[in-house]
This record gives structure tokens, C-alpha cells and sequence, in this order.
């Protein structure tokens, strides 16, 4: 017989403002089975933990239905106080009759109604619930970064240093990321390169780091505590133990008219090359795209010259795997294609750049030596303009596709753009149209300021609408909306600050690593206040501008939280396991194999085995096992499975039809 | 032969008869027949931003039934007509509001709800024919000319009703010329509104505007400048008198397909 008791939470006003919790204790006194049932303040609290336990013990409970939150909130909690008087904590059922029922209603007729219906279907749930005992799984003590910029190398210093093996995936060459293309960054103007190159160096040196460079992540198995990853390392055509780092091969190679990435095709490299002077690791890469040895046989200068004998044309792509306990994903962002923005005619003049080609002109390492000199003519610029929110903030529906979020950082690099440019050339005028300036930070308002006031830095409020190139000089026209009045400025220089978005090898990414995403491909936070630096998806931690456009001094300080995260991962020598995992009913199997095809983690394998037939003859059928341990309860399992054999642990089929019914009676 | 249902407009049977003819001859010359509608009437020349008012718009939607019933595509040529057209075949797909009041005027009619599409002339070119067809097909090259397409704003905005060609940067008669042999000239003012709307208000803006245009047409090394809008080939050739030449650009298409000499003027 059962003896089921029912806890309604008021949550403060939370829920009693719009749901009669009285009237829901009330009904589920008179649901079969129910043999206690009251309402309470706050059923979290200590108070409301103790009389859920003291009744376990003085009505004999058989299981326990919470009505309160959503079950992400305090199931855990409640689970431990059910399991602290006694009780296996896996008889016990939350009715969310909060998020999904008084938050979204406004009546409290309606209100009531339907938390009364959520609890009957928990109640006819909850008798159906088996006992149920979580196993461990132990943790590999390794983590695996994903992304050599300055989040990637932050976060790998700090797991490294609490004593823990890491690994740094980059796709690129070196390691570095966006961070060492700055020139200098605010509020304080040192010099990117000055704070970043000691990091990269000391990430190299690390004995507890790795540095996987020119790879990229191309599977992922396994779950929280025990990863899977298979990497794949392109081929260098450069052996990278046995480079030096000399350049004397970037110097003789004939192939000279390659576009230089890092200086956002401003200037040129060769087609060995690399990429910067402070790259880690220090060691060459052909490009296979412009080699003339690896396209038609012809050339192996670069082997001629190299007194290492570094140089394999020969090189293949190869695959390593590798286990972790940890996946920390830091795969940062790129300016927006601003193909749809052409008003500003950035493909019709080269004097109208992006920002981040701003910051390489403006860089002593950058095409130009640091001289701020004009792409189209290499002359001096007198008149700069600098148009911010190019492509952030739009509107929903803008034909051009643009990003409704602020992109955070542009307006504190404009203001570090225009008062550069005022201090090292004080013969230019400055402008600078935006919509707001958003300077929040500690130092960052102060830092705008000195732009306006101090530097002379003209900031118009207002959009430009077209910018016009003609004999040579950019005529801006624009509105200045305080003054009311259309301006034109004829302009040497406009500095697009465009949006930023997450890296484009984010998106497949979160797919291999079944980790969630926003509309705009930003990773999505566990929770966004509480849990921010972890994805939804236990062992998957997040670092830097992956998850939501952010400044460096952000970037370094959520890295470190996601680092400790990790550690207190890795600290442990195993996790307990969800026990709520599939199983399959071996007489109803049909051997169909769609449950292997489906499930995402690889817990699915098919065994022969002797079955006894009716008639007492012997056969052999094959048939679906999972395996506890690698199961993650998703369930994807249990829905293709023609023949009902798949079942998942405290959510059979039996039960969710248990309470369709106890809804829809 | 392809047949279209064509929506010709009155200013093309007026001021820009050439525009029209060049057009017909063109098209006639790539094996497409533009089918004039029966009895169509003016669009209004001017979107009706009013929502209160649908007596404006019945011209349109008369024209969008017809070609619904002809053969469901309906090309246009003018651009002040295209804009009204689209504009308003749009409002009947997506504005209940509008399209129930408008359906309840027409009552016995017949009912539309926006499933024509509309096309102009210079897509039908692109997507029907295609720039290849048009370049083998040219007989007189235009033999590296620069010219500059004038876009204007009506082709190309509203840009997500339009979807015409990126309304920022397009390159759809740009391709159009290259296809005929000439050079094109990109510049910045191409899709500017040239202000021809207010010519009868502030005539000077207008002018002020149209010489911008062609100064920054000229100034990037156009020789000649095509439009395919009256309004605009009005105000850049007569308020702005003088300085770079303006032709439609049916005109030059003729031209290069040989059958311009079939228009007689």
C-alpha cells in the first residue's frame, strides 16, 4: 500500500500570490494513496526540509511529492532530505508549480487549477517510482582547452598551476588569439603584446601544459570525469621538434604575395611563414594554399635553406586521441562580414577600415611600422572618422542581418582609437559618431572622458548615413541628432567598430560537444547569474568571449572562475552518476540497432546471446545492452525503439503515461 | 517564347516611351513576350504609407489579380511602379488588416491575397534569361565603355520587401553591363535618392541632389550613367542639366542586342 505525502511551497508570494496552495493541499489529500498532505512558507528552508523529514518518519511515507520550483532549482536539495530520513531519494517527485505555472499565470483561478493538475500527475508518477542507486564514474584528471587566446591561455595557467595536466587545442599556427593583434589596451594603455607574449611563453614552459597548435577538435565522446577526444593535428610541413624558429626559410621563400592574416591582409607574408615575431610556438608553417612545392612539385627552397632539415613536404594530416576529465571551451570571436553594410563603402575604399585593422595600423609590429599612414596612398591622415555600432543593435528583422546585442567592447577601443590618434598626431580631428556611449567599468567612464575633454575628441551623437568616396577624400554625411542638423565631414580615414560575433567554428563545435547555444551562437551559461562559467552539460566550462561578447579584464576573470571550476572537477577521484539511465528489455529487443544510431554518447552496444524458445529450442538473437557507466539518461534511446524494449530508469514509459492520464482525467 | 504579364505604367506611355519600347524590343530579341495587362491602371507613383485608406491601392491589387489569373508573375519595368506594386503585394500577403478591407471592397471581383510575384524587368533578365544568355546574344559590345548604374531608391528599398540585391552595395545592372561588354563603375551615390520627389516643392534640393550623383559618378570615371527610373532619369537630366550623359538602361540593352533601330522615335 502506498503512503505518499504532498508538500506544497508557497515560496514566499512566489507561487501563493497566483496559485491557492491551501486548495492544492487540499485536492491532493484526496488523491488515492495520499496519506499526508500540508503547505508551507518555504519548503528550502531548514524548517520546511525538517517537515518533509519528520513526517517520512512519523507517517511511514512511501514517497514524497514537493510542489515548488522547477525541479533544476532544489530537486537535489529535496532529494537529500528525503534520503536523510531514510527514504531512497528517488522516490521523491517535484511538481513545478512555479516557473511553469504561477509565474505564467495571472489568475489565480487558472493558476490554481493547474498547479492542482501538475501535483495529481507527480502523485500517479510518484507510485510508479523504483528505488533507484547512483554508481560512480571516475574522473580522468586532465583538462582540455579549446582556444589559444588570451581566455584559453588564462585558463589553462590556473589549472595548470593547481597541479593538474592540460592541453591546448588551437586551430591556428600560433597561440595568441585575437589579444595579440591589439596594439594597446584600455583603460590603462599598456601594450597587449608587452602583457600577452610572457603568458603565451609561460604557457609553453608550463610542465603541466600542452600546447596543441594548428589542430582542431573533431570528436568528442565520453561524458563529465572521462572525455574522449579525437584531435586532429594538420599538417606543418614543418617538424615542429625540430624547427628552430629561425625565419631564415620566411626569407628566401620565392611564393611573396600570400595575404598576411594577422595583418588582416594588409600586407603580405610567404607561404612559409610565422605568423609573429613573438608566435608560440616559434616554428614555421607552409601554407599549402600558395606553395608551389606542395601544389606542383616545383621550388623546396625552404628545405635548401633550412640547416635543421625541419622541412617535410611530406607531412600528413594525423588524428591523436585523448582522455580528459574536462572540456573547457574558449573559442572567443571575429568581427561581422560587413558585406551588407556597404553605405560606409568599405569595399570601395581602402581608406575605410574595421577597427581591428585600425589596431594593426596603429601597431609598431603592424603593416604600416605603427606610422598611422593611409592604405590608399600612404599619406598622413588629417581627418579621421569613427562610426560606432556597425552591425550591433539592430532591430530584430533588419534586412541586413545585424546583431541586436551591444557588442560591448567598441565603444572603450574607439575612445582608445581616437585618443591615440590625438596623442600621437595632434594635427588630426577626431570624430566619433555613436548612439551612447557605454563605458561602465571600473576606470572605463573616466577613460572616455579624458578622450572628450582632455584629447579633444569630437563626439557627435548620431549615425553616419553614407560615406561617399570621391578623388580621394571620404566625404561622411551624417546626422548630429543634439544640434539637429545633417553634417558632411570630408574625412582621409573612416574606422568602422563592428560587431563582434562567436568564432564560426563554435557552432559545429557545440554540436560535437552537445553543449547549448543562443540564437546568436554565444554558448549558453548553466545558469546565468549563478552558474556562469559552466554549460548545461556537466564537465563542459566556459572561458572568454564563447559565451557573450567581453573585454580582456572580463575574459581573464572568468577565465580563472572557469579554471576553478575545473579544478574542483578534477580534485575528485570519481563523481556519482546519474542513475536515471536506459535499459533495455532484452525479450523485446528486435536487434533493429536504431538505439546505437541514436545515442550520442556511445553507450549502446549489441551482444549475440541464447535465448530458450517456447518450444525449448536454442537461438541466437542479437540484442541491445547499455552500458550504466556511459549513459547519460537522455532518453533519445527509448523514443526510437520500435518495440518498446528501451526503458529509462525513473522515466519509464509506464510512468509518463501514468501521469498524461492523471493531467488529462 | 516566354510570355510575362507586364505592367507598363503611364509614364512609360508618355515620357519614358523609350524606356517601355527598348524594353519590349529587348525582350522580344531574347525570346520573352511581355503580355500588357488589360486595362491597368496608374499604381499612384507613390507607395500609400495610410493604412486607413485602400482606395489607393486597388489599382495595384487589380494589376496583382490579373497576372495571378494570366500566368502568376507579373513584370514591371518603372521603378516608381515596381516599389508600389511589391509594396502593396506584400501588405496583402501579410496585413490582414489591410488585405480583409481591401477583399471586402472587391467583394464580387474576386479575392487576392498576395500570390503573384513580382518581378522586375531587370530580374526577369537575371533569373529568366540569364547574363550568360544576354552576353551571347550581343551582337553590338558596348567595347569597355564606363558606365555607371544609377540605382536610386526605389529599386532597391524597402530592402527586405524589395529583396532586389543587397540595397548597399548592389551589382545586378552592374553585371547587366558587364554582360553587354562595358565596364562598370562602381560609386558610392548609385542607390542615393536622387530627390526627384521634391522637385515640385524645393527644385533646387532636387538639383542640388542630382548634380551630387553625377559629380560622383564622373568623378570615378563614368562615361555615361543608366537608370531604369523616369523620375530620376527626368531629374538628373534636366534639373541637373549638363555633365555625363543619362539613358535608360533598355536603351543600351537594345543597343547591344542590335534591335534598337526598331524603335522608331
Amino acid at each position: 500500500m502506498h503512503r505518499i505525502g504532498v508538500f506544497v511551497c508557497h515560496c514566499g508570494t512566489n507561487i501563493a500570490s497566483t496559485v491557492d496552495v491551501k486548495a492544492v493541499a487540499e485536492a491532493a489529500a484526496k488523491e488515492p494513496g495520499v496519506v499526508f498532505s500540508a503547505d508551507y512558507q518555504y519548503m528550502c528552508s531548514e524548517a520546511g526540509q525538517n517537515l518533509i523529514k519528520d513526517t517520512i518518519k512519523e507517517k511511514n511515507l512511501t514517497g514524497v511529492v514537493v510542489c515548488s520550483c522547477s525541479p533544476r532549482m532544489h530537486e537535489n536539495t529535496f532529494r537529500k532530505a528525503v534520503s536523510a530520513a531514510g527514504l531512497n531519494p528517488y522516490l521523491l517527485e517535484v511538481a513545478n508549480i512555479r516557473e511553469q505555472c504561477s509565474w505564467i499565470h495571472k489568475d489565480i483561478k487558472d493558476g490554481t487549477e493547474k498547479a492542482i493538475v501538475l501535483t495529481r500527475a507527480a502523485i500517479a508518477k510518484v507510485v510508479l517510482n523504483a528505488p533507484l542507486v547512483a554508481g560512480t564514474s571516475p574522473v580522468t584528471k586532465r583538462a582540455l582547452v579549446i582556444g589559444g587566446g588570451i581566455a584559453g591561455i588564462q585558463t589553462a595557467l590556473d589549472i595548470a598551476d593547481a597541479g593538474f595536466e592540460v592541453d591546448i587545442v588551437e586551430k591556428r599556427p600560433t597561440i595568441g588569439g585575437k589579444m595579440a593583434q591589439l596594439d594597446k589596451t584600455f583603460p590603462t594603455l599598456d601594450c597587449a603584446a608587452c602583457i600577452l607574449t610572457p603568458k603565451m611563453v609561460e604557457a609553453a614552459q608550463h610542465e603541466k601544459i600542452r600546447i596543441l597548435s594548428y589542430s582542431e577538435v573533431c570528436g568528442v565522446k565520453g561524458f563529465v570525469g572521462s572525455f574522449k577526444v579525437k584531435i586532429k593535428r594538420k599538417a606543418r610541413f614543418v617538424k615542429e621538434d625540430v624547427c628552430t624558429g629561425c625565419g631564415l626559410c620566411t626569407e628566401k621563400c620565392p611564393m611573396k604575395r600570400v595575404p598576411n592574416e594577422f595583418n588582416l591582409g594588409m600586407d603580405e607574408r610567404r607561404a612559409i611563414y610565422i605568423p609573429f615575431a613573438q608566435a608560440v610556438p616559434k616554428v614555421a608553417v607552409i601554407d599549402p594554399d600558395h606553395c608551389n612545392m606542395l601544389k606542383n612539385g616545383k621550388c623546396g627552397v625552404c628545405a635548401k635553406v633550412c640547416s635543421v632539415g625541419a622541412i617535410d613536404y611530406k607531412a600528413q594530416d594525423s588524428f591523436v586521441e585523448e582522455d580528459y576529465g574536462a572540456i573547457v571551451v574558449a573559442t572567443g570571436f571575429e568581427p561581422i562580414n560587413i558585406d551588407a553594410y556597404d553605405e560606409f563603402a568599405y569595399s570601395q575604399s581602402k581608406d575605410v577600415v574595421t577597427s581591428l585593422e585600425y589596431e594593426r595600423l596603429m601597431n609598431a609590429a603592424g603593416p604600416t611600422g605603427g606610422k598611422l599612414l593611409r592604405p590608399s596612398d600612404g599619406k598622413h591622415p588629417h581627418t579621421i572618422v569613427f562610426v560606432q555600432c556597425v552591425g550591433s543593435r539592430e532591430s530584430d528583422g533588419s534586412p541586413k542581418c545585424g546583431k541586436s546585442y551591444c557588442s560591448k567592447i567598441c565603444c572603450m577601443y574607439t575612445a582608445k582609437h581616437a585618443m591615440l590618434t590625438r596623442e600621437k598626431y595632434p594635427d588630426t580631428e577626431v570624430y566619433v559618431f555613436y548612439i551612447d556611449v557605454r563605458t561602465p567599468g571600473k576606470g572605463f567612464d573616466e577613460f572616455y572622458r579624458r578622450a572628450a575633454e582632455q584629447y579633444g575628441v569630437h563626439y557627435v551623437k548620431g549615425m553616419v548615413g553614407k560615406v561617399v568616396p570621391e578623388n580621394g577624400v571620404l566625404k561622411v554625411r551624417a546626422f548630429d541628432l543634439i544640434a539637429g542638423e545633417q553634417l558632411q565631414i570630408n574625412a582621409d580615414m573612416v574606422v568602422l567598430a563592428t560587431a563582434i560575433e562567436p568564432d564560426k567554428t563554435a557552432r559545429p563545435l557545440a554540436t560535437l560537444l552537445t553543449a547549448s547555444m543562443d540564437t546568436n551562437d554565444f554558448f549558453t551559461e548553466a545558469h546565468p547569474k549563478l552558474r556562469p562559467v559552466e554549460s548545461p552539460t556537466a564537465g563542459i566550462f566556459l572561458s572568454g568571449a564563447c559565451q557573450g561578447p567581453k573585454d580582456i579584464p572580463e575574459t581573464v576573470a572568468q577565465a580563472g572562475a572557469a579554471a576553478a571550476k575545473v579544478v574542483g572537477l578534477l580534485a575528485k577521484d570519481s563523481i556519482v552518476c546519474n542513475p536515471c539511465v536506459a535499459h533495455s528489455d532484452e525479450k523485446l529487443c528486435n536487434g533493429c540497432s536504431r538505439c546505437e544510431r541514436v545515442c550520442p554518447y556511445g553507450a549502446i552496444t549489441y551482444v549475440d546471446k541464447e535465448f530458450k524458445m517456447p518450444d525449448r529450442s536454442i537461438k541466437i538473437r542479437r540484442v541491445s545492452q547499455v552500458n550504466e557507466a556511459v549513459c547519460q539518461g537522455c532518453g533519445a534511446c527509448t523514443v526510437v525503439c520500435p518495440s518498446g524494449a528501451m526503458d529509462l530508469k525513473g522515466f519509464s514509459t509506464e510512468q509518463l503515461r501514468a501521469e498524461v492520464d492523471a493531467i488529462c482525467k | 517564347m516566354m510570355t510575362f504579364s507586364y505592367y507598363p505604367g503611364c509614364t512609360l506611355k508618355n515620357k519614358a516611351k523609350d524606356l517601355d519600347e527598348y524594353a519590349r524590343l529587348s525582350a522580344r530579341a531574347l525570346g520573352v513576350e511581355l503580355e500588357e495587362l488589360n486595362e491597368w491602371q496608374c499604381c499612384g507613383g507613390v507607395y500609400p504609407l495610410s493604412k486607413d485608406e485602400i482606395a489607393t491601392k486597388l489599382s495595384s491589387v487589380r494589376a496583382l489579380m490579373k497576372a495571378r489569373d494570366n500566368s502568376g508573375t507579373l513584370v514591371t519595368l518603372c521603378s516608381a511602379c515596381h516599389n508600389v506594386i511589391k509594396q502593396v503585394n506584400r501588405d496583402m500577403l501579410t496585413d490582414d488588416y489591410i488585405a480583409t478591407r481591401v477583399n471586402n471592397y472587391l467583394g464580387a471581383d474576386g479575392q487576392y491575397h498576395g500570390e503573384t510575384k513580382v518581378i522586375h524587368f531587370l530580374e526577369m533578365l537575371r533569373d529568366t534569361v540569364g547574363f550568360d544568355e544576354i552576353k551571347k546574344r550581343v551582337v553590338k559590345p558596348l567595347n569597355g565603355k564606363k558606365i555607371g548604374a544609377y540605382y536610386g531608391c526605389l529599386l532597391l528599398r524597402p530592402a527586405k520587401t524589395m529583396q532586389f540585391d543587397n540595397a548597399e552595395n548592389p551589382r545586378i545592372i552592374e553585371d547587366l553591363i558587364e554582360a553587354l561588354g562595358g565596364e562598370a563603375v562602381i560609386y558610392a551615390e548609385r542607390n542615393e535618392c536622387c530627390g526627384a520627389y521634391v522637385t515640385l516643392e524645393d527644385k533646387d534640393f532636387a538639383a542640388k541632389r542630382a548634380v551630387s550623383i553625377k559629380n560622383n559618378a564622373e568623378s570615378m570615371g563614368a562615361e555615361l550613367i543608366v537608370t531604369a527610373c523616369p523620375l530620376c532619369q527626368y531629374n538628373l537630366k534636366v534639373n541637373a542639366a549638363g555633365g555625363v550623359e543619362v539613358k535608360y538602361f533598355t536603351e543600351l540593352l537594345a543597343e547591344a542586342l542590335g534591335v534598337k533601330e526598331g524603335f522608331d522615335e
